[in-house]
């Protein structure tokens, strides 16, 4: 993992001392909220419904066990027992004290940890595939770059107020799991024909009130010009974004009103004038920031392990999760573990200070000390021996963690919704709740197989609705929560934005809505293995309208 | 005539308070001063904005509420929300029991 050198450790150190003065001055009167505001997001804290709220940061949502356990310390001594992990492979506390940040800030900068850039119109924190570095279908580690571009997004003086905020995403692998084509900038790594490896740059996607599929803007970008071509399209949207509403300001928006071609020609042409400059990445810098990322010392394993082969055939339980949440691994005899934090009638993302340790102490004992927080809401151990899988899954079921879901309906990734949000209009934990109650049954789970259900509380979908292959938004109708369902979703490499089937369902109608959706998909697919999605792109919105709403409703249109 | 109350966060630790009669901030949604009419209104927006000047609340501002039969209670989703000072939902923080007056389910 990335260990922090001595400009790193500084300048968090002096981040810290430098925020603490901030919240000072701000309680002793000498600074005004509209003053102190900026400075407060800019560290990571939001004042939301109920309380504040500090999301920290997690660089591509790698972490140690030591840090997992400094997380928990936090949410036990300082908060109320329990985190939420967010889409953008983050956590958030709920009720820290503003009084009490700057100790949280000092705690996390033991572990080379903070929360700087996670708020604010600034490069925010960059995300990467959950599995980087172990799956099977990676073409190269995409954690190197994303912590290359840490460095080079870290107070970058020229992005610190972009018109608005700023996402990036990699992935290395040929299946996308970072969900590349929603972000402003999406860095799928692959080889060219020379068998070179590059990176294939998509901008201009993303969700929110306007979703778009972002638009494939250069096929292949050397590594060593990586930086280069960040700075260069930052640049064009620094200075042509727009700044006068902040509904239109993200980089989708220009690029939609420059055209893509036009916008590409402003990238180029900015590129090529600092494309051999300083930002050119030396091979040998690269190659030192692997070595962090070097796999660890894996024991020579035969892939087959009949202790485990033994285990699965007796525990119809344990077969089960390892169909679900059992990843096969680059290195023979190894697997990467998904650990669900969807439990049946949980928050999504949610985990408690005990579950922290727990993940902690298993990640020591089995996975060479290392965590992923996935953009799912979930969490991976990276390096787990086929042979300790058994013991592994029964000490994650001793701690409600070993739900088998992943991929799953019930695996549903949730924004926190009007239970928390400042921002949001309806709640989402609930709905999630239901729906996971509702398709608790795991033998019926893994006879629907492959479907993303996804549910946000506000048009601003932190709950990454559009791309669910079933998406729920929640709405206001005077004064009552609705739910607005769409269907079609993908974030995948066959990236799409759902579709509005019809008129928005009440708190009581929504949970059977879906259930009458699944139904239909059930009764339609051709064979078992046909998912969701596809059978949904191959019978289209009609069927699915008519068994909700019936005949009569099915050609109405879509209410808001 | 809407009957109103002013709510705010606290600086400190940004807990969901309320303006009482007194012309104090109180935790409780039940202890707020219900305001019936604009001059009401405006005169208690008064006050929190000086008590934003002493550093005791932050974001201060109006809610509509209902006063009927069964007591006070706010008419949005989002206040009645607010006002019970935690989620609707059972939060699972495991083994943890609590700052002192803090719990998973609000104060």
């Amino acid at each position: 993992m990335y260990r922090y050198d001595e400009f790193d450790a500084t300048f968090v150190r002096e981040r810290v001392q430098q925020f603490t003065g901030q919240v000072e001055r701000r309680l002793a009167g000498e600074i005004t909220e509209e003053q102190f505001r900026p400075l407060r997001l800019q560290n990571g804290v939001y004042l939301q419904l109920h309380a504040y709220m500090l999301r920290i940061a997690i660089p591509y949502g790698t972490l140690s066990s030591k840090q997992m356990r400094k997380l928990g310390f936090i949410a036990r001594r300082y908060d109320r027992g329990f985190g939420h992990f967010t889409t953008r492979q983050n956590i958030q506390f709920n009720w820290p004290q503003l009084d009490e940040v700057p100790a949280i800030l000092e705690h996390l900068a033991e572990v080379e940890m903070h929360a700087i850039q996670t708020s604010g119109n600034c490069i925010r924190n960059t995300t990467a595939d959950q599995h980087s570095g172990v799956a099977k279908d990676e073409i190269e580690d995409p954690r190197v770059y994303a912590e290359i571009i840490r460095q080079w997004s870290t107070l970058h003086p020229e992005f610190a107020f972009l018109p608005r905020k700023f996402k990036i995403a990699v992935t290395g692998a040929s299946n996308d799991r970072a969900a590349v084509r929603v972000h402003d900038i999406g860095l799928r790594m692959l080889k060219n024909e020379a068998g070179e490896i590059g990176f294939e740059v998509w901008v201009g996607g993303g969700l929110g009130r306007t979703p778009i599929i972002g638009t494939a803007l250069k096929p292949f970008v050397e590594k060593q010009h990586l930086l280069s071509y960040l700075e260069a399209v930052l640049r064009v949207y620094n200075q042509l974004g727009r700044r006068d509403n902040l509904y239109k300001a993200r980089i989708k928006i220009l690029v939609n009103a420059t055209g893509a071609e036009e916008f590409a020609r402003l990238v180029e042409e900015e590129w090529q004038s600092i494309k051999d400059s300083a930002l050119t990445l030396p091979l040998e810098e690269i190659e030192r920031i692997r070595q962090y990322f070097a796999l660890p010392e894996y024991e020579s394993l035969p892939d087959w392990t009949p202790e485990f082969e033994a285990a699965r055939k007796a525990n119809p339980e344990f077969a089960r999760w390892v169909q679900s949440n059992v990843k096969p691994h680059r290195q023979a005899g190894y697997a990467i573990v998904d650990i669900s934090l969807k439990p049946e009638g949980g928050a999504p993302g949610d985990a408690s200070a005990d579950q922290m340790d727990i993940v902690a102490d298993l990640a020591d004992d089995y996975s060479f000390g290392e965590i992923r927080v996935s953009h799912h809401q979930n969490l991976v151990l990276p390096h787990v021996r086929q042979q300790d899988l058994f013991a592994l899954w029964q000490r994650l079921s001793g701690a409600k963690l070993a739900t088998s879901n992943i991929g799953f309906i019930t695996d549903i990734i949730a924004c926190p919704g009007l239970d928390y949000c400042n921002l949001a209009n309806a709640r989402a934990i609930p709905v999630a709740q239901r729906i996971s109650r509702a398709f608790s049954d795991p033998k019926r789970l893994a006879e629907i197989g492959e479907l993303r259900l996804n549910i946000s509380g506000c048009i601003n979908a932190c709950g990454h609705h559009h791309v669910g292959n079933i998406g729920i938004l929640g709405v206001d109708k005077h004064g009552e929560e609705f739910y607005q369902v769409t269907l079609g979703g993908s974030s995948r490499d066959d990236a799409s934005i759902g579709k509005i089937v019809g008129p928005a369902f009440s708190t009581e109608d929504i949970a059977g809505a879906v259930e009458t959706i699944v139904t239909t998909y059930l009764g339609a697919r051709t064979s078992d293995s046909e998912r969701f999605i596809d059978t949904y792109r191959r019978i289209g919105i009609d069927p699915f309208k008519e068994a909700l709403y019936g005949n009569s409703q099915a050609r109405r249109p879509a209410a808001e | 005539m809407s009957t109103q109350m002013v709510t705010a966060n606290r600086l400190t630790d940004g807990m969901v308070v309320y303006l009482t009669k007194q012309g104090d901030w109180a935790t409780q949604f039940s202890a707020g001063a219900v305001l019936a009419g604009e001059a009401e209104a405006e005169a208690a927006m008064a006050d929190a904005a000086a008590a934003a000047k002493q550093q005791l609340i932050v974001g201060q501002y109006l809610i509509d509420v209902l006063v009927d039969g069964d007591g006070v209670k706010p008419t949005s989703t989002r206040e009645r929300i607010r006002a019970d000072r935690g989620p609707t939902i059972e939060v699972d923080a495991g083994s943890w029991t609590g700052r002192i007056g803090a719990s998973p389910n609000g104060e």
